[in-house]
């Protein structure tokens, strides 16, 4: 089955936004440049992906389009908006699930909705329909039956599936996922990647995923940026022309390793460049 | 086999009972071996006969520095959790008071309690203060730490929800300093009675502490021993209340048991 490009309006081409944007930690002179002159674009709807080596500030660049970090120069827009502060229509996992070990399953997943507004009155008022929500996503990535268990007593892999239904339970538009699969076996990692492909395929919203697995980006994201070492900045940008939905067959073809070798002389170039 | 391991399970149950017991035992015979005089050393049968002959009068002492204790834990549980999530929510406040803590902490309370006669005479109120002096830093601290090392992920996903610092404080900081500020509870009642017990000794014409002090000036060893027991199991009723509630309310930090 062949899923031909999502149609975009040329202003959703620049859904997000980043062009010359540098980050500079430390304030006193010391500077210690995160990011240097980075521009990036995705559409809206598009599933990019950010490879490099570590250190490189991946997750720095999604602080500052998540507006969580302030951007010491150039453009940061989301939507046509300047970013200026934490914006509010993003979801985030992070290679630590970071669930609330006091919480149930079910009220981890709802803990954005007690949160974000409007939502936080509706909840207060009316839980049911909220409730339905999160036991409907929970059973989409095959957590039917435990709702009700603790966090803790899940496996790293089902602690992750919670947390990307933390981060989507209030459907945001924009999906922001720091090495999310980075602490699981391989077996595991890859079911995720059918799980996080179908929930974006059904949903549509706009993914940036960070993660140092090029497999990983090859497999999800429809265009790879690599980023090169401190100061960061993108080298190299791909489009990953593999029809959808995506398979575990997909990743022997060799389109598919094509791919990945392509990205990983980048990523070596990337390592050298100071 | 099996024998063994019942065995091996009833000593591990009762071991907090049979070293109380054994403990009591050696005391008892050394004093009887050694000849110990009972102005210097009383053996415990002595002190627990004290106790019954004078129990009117202790009951009557230890309910008051009972009462002052609770009164002072009661002061430092409300000032300690308030000072633990101003001091815990914010690092320039966390910077700008560690000194000013740590100095007072380091202040031998039985110190302050001359200055709190000075201003509120001999009695109560330098008690229930000096207890209050003692046990609120560990909640203070507890509190803080709980709230300050909250993972940065999660700050971060709150945050980028548009939740206000309230709303994360609210929501994550307070919740996750539980564990910690129930186990700083159990230190926190202890030491409110070591610092009722010492203001009464210095400073009071009533409660155990002050039992103990004219006992002693009259030379009735045993009755200052019967005393001590007594301050000893109340401490280890309240701990015992302490650490059921802390079990009760936060069994989730405890994540032994996985299912």
């Amino acid at each position: 089955m062949h899923v031909t490009a999502r149609t975009e309006k040329p202003a959703d081409a620049r859904f997000v936004h980043v062009h010359g944007a540098s980050l500079d930690y430390g304030e006193d002179g010391e500077g210690f440049l995160a990011l240097k002159d980075m521009s990036l674009d995705i559409g809206r709807g598009e599933f990019a992906a950010v490879v490099g080596p570590s250190g490189c500030g991946k997750s720095t660049l999604m602080k500052l389009i998540s507006g969580l970090t302030p951007r010491s120069a150039g453009e940061v827009e989301v939507n046509g908006a300047d970013v200026t502060r934490p914006l509010k229509i993003v979801g985030m996992a992070f290679q630590n699930p970071a669930l609330l070990p006091w919480r149930t399953v079910l009220e981890n997943v709802l803990l954005p909705i007690q949160v974000v507004r409007p939502h936080r009155s509706d909840y207060r008022v009316n839980k049911a329909p909220f409730i339905e929500r999160a036991r409907a996503l929970l059973a989409k990535v095959g957590l039917a039956g435990v709702e009700e268990r603790y966090g803790w007593q899940l496996s790293g892999g089902m602690q992750q599936r919670v947390s990307l239904c933390r981060a989507l339970i209030h459907e945001p538009e924009i999906l922001l996922l720091d090495e999310p699969f980075g602490a699981l076996d391989a077996f595991t990692r890859e079911e995720l990647w059918g799980v996080l492909q179908d929930l974006w395929c059904e949903r549509g919203f706009t993914v940036l995923l960070v993660t140092h697995d090029l497999p990983e980006a090859v497999f999800l994201a429809d265009r790879v940026h690599v980023i090169s070492n401190r100061p960061g900045r993108v080298i190299y940008t791909t489009d990953i022309d593999l029809p959808r939905p995506r398979t575990q067959e997909v990743c022997f073809t060799p389109r598919f390793v094509e791919y990945v070798h392509e990205l990983r002389s980048h990523i070596s170039q990337a390592r050298q460049v100071i | 086999m099996s024998r063994k391991r019942t065995l091996r399970r009833a000593l591990y149950t009762l071991s907090p009972w049979l070293a109380t017991i054994g403990f009591f035992v050696i005391w008892e015979v050394g004093c009887r071996v050694l000849n110990v005089p009972p102005f210097i050393l009383p053996t415990p049968s002595a002190a627990v006969a004290a106790l019954i002959q004078y129990s009117d009068g202790i009951w009557l002492n230890a309910s008051h520095t009972m009462i002052t204790t609770l009164a002072g834990f009661a002061l430092a549980v409300a000032f300690g959790i308030a000072l633990g999530v101003v001091v815990g929510a914010s690092p320039l406040l966390y910077r700008a008071l560690n000194p000013l803590l740590i100095g007072f902490n380091s202040i031998p309370k039985v110190a302050m309690v001359p200055i709190l006669v000075l201003w509120f005479g001999i009695g109560t109120v330098p008690a229930i203060l000096t207890a209050f002096l003692v046990a609120f830093f560990p909640i203070t601290v507890n509190v803080a730490t709980g709230i300050a090392t909250m993972e940065p992920e999660l700050r971060d996903v709150l945050r980028s929800l548009g939740a206000s610092k309230a709303d994360i404080l609210l929501r994550v900081g307070l919740p996750r300093s539980m564990p910690y500020f129930f186990a700083s509870l159990k230190i926190a009642i202890t030491l409110a009675f070591v610092g009722a017990v010492i203001s009464e000794t210095v400073a009071s014409n009533v409660g155990i502490g002050y039992l103990m002090m004219s006992a002693s000036a009259t030379f009735r060893v045993p009755l200052v021993f019967a005393a001590l027991l007594v301050i000893a199991a109340m401490g280890i009723l309240m701990y015992a209340v302490a650490a059921y509630f802390e079990r009760h309310f936060t069994g989730w930090a405890t994540r032994s048991e996985t299912g």
